[in-house]
């Protein structure tokens, strides 16, 4: 019978519970120019007279879409353990608190 | 030991073990990017309390070249897939295609420095330094705390360039590359919140004006 050590890691290739199935280069292309086309189309959009009233939600969508693209395929949030995104998005979600306090108290929103 | 035609069978194991069983560097990154989250809030709700705010000129519209900015945020973009590109390559044992990807990031990082060097300028020749109103201090302590951020991580870069020919970074060490990726990525998604919420977002009309 096979003796087996306690702290043995065993061999090096097996998946360690912390890592995902990371993408291969095609798929990080594809995010890429996804991300060129979204950037593109902020610019557009900015420059398109007709779109001035919903100009702000239609930067912040486009702007989300490509903070969340880089976040879950470059940074690999989508593929990683879920303790990452949780430490992640702890500090995110007080940026945000802090953002809205800050603006809040300053009334910069009934301005 | 068969191919790895994958990035996903990276090596996984260059770490010692954990009681969390996830490397405790990664995660150490991981809060280290949390808290430059709240850095970056702070930095970022003060320029969008105080841009509307200035008595005297130059107003952000005054000064904001668009089109220019815009070719900014492609370069940094770009940076980003070479980063990644650089950590596959790494991760399938191709040291010399990884290091290839480093030195583009790393070039890429410090073509968009130049940018924002030369942006700085051309502000400072129209009137707009640190002193001049709410909005120029606001301004650059913002997008210099982020460019700061991007030189840090120009360093980065090219210490593990550097390292590879030492024969330091490989295979087995891919975490190196992967934890200066996290990072030059988190440089990247600030720079995406920052052109949107500086650059396109317009402002409202000046104080008093």
């Amino acid at each position: 019978m096979a003796e087996t050590r306690v702290d043995d890691p065993g061999p090096r290739s097996a998946p360690a519970p912390h890592a995902g199935r990371h993408p291969g280069p095609k798929e990080y292309i594809r995010i890429a120019i996804i991300l060129g086309a979204i950037t593109a189309a902020e610019v557009a959009v900015y420059y398109i007279e007709g779109a001035r009233e919903f100009l702000i939600p239609i930067l912040f969508f486009f702007s989300f879409v490509k903070f969340a693209l880089v976040v879950l395929w470059f940074m690999h949030l989508r593929f990683d353990s879920r303790t990452y995104a949780r430490f992640f998005v702890m500090g995110l979600a007080g940026a945000v608190t802090l953002f809205l306090i800050v603006l809040l108290t300053f009334q910069v929103f009934s301005s | 030991m068969a191919t790895l035609e994958h990035s996903a069978a990276a090596p996984v194991t260059d770490h010692a073990a954990t009681s969390t069983g996830l490397p405790h560097l990664k995660l150490a990154m991981w809060l280290f990017l949390a808290s430059d989250c709240l850095l970056f809030g702070a930095l970022i709700s003060t320029y969008v309390l105080y841009r509307g705010a200035s008595t005297v000129g130059p107003y952000p519209a005054d000064v904001f070249d668009i089109p220019y900015t815009s070719v900014s945020s492609f370069v940094l973009l770009a940076s980003s897939l070479t980063m990644v590109l650089a950590l596959a390559a790494i991760q399938r044992g191709d040291v010399g295609r990884s290091r290839v990807w480093l030195l583009a990031t790393a070039l890429l990082g410090m073509t968009f420095l130049g940018g924002q060097v030369y942006e700085f300028t051309s502000f400072v020749r129209e009137g707009l330094t640190l002193k001049t109103n709410v909005f120029g201090t606001s301004f650059y302590v913002l997008t210099g705390f982020h460019g700061t951020h991007v030189a840090v991580g120009v360093l980065m870069l090219l210490t593990v360039f550097t390292l590879s020919f030492a024969g330091k970074i490989n295979q087995d060490s891919s975490m190196t590359v992967e934890l200066v990726g996290l990072y030059w990525h988190f440089v990247d998604i600030v720079w995406i919140v920052i052109f949107t919420v500086v650059y396109l977002i317009p402002t409202g009309s000046p104080a008093g004006g």
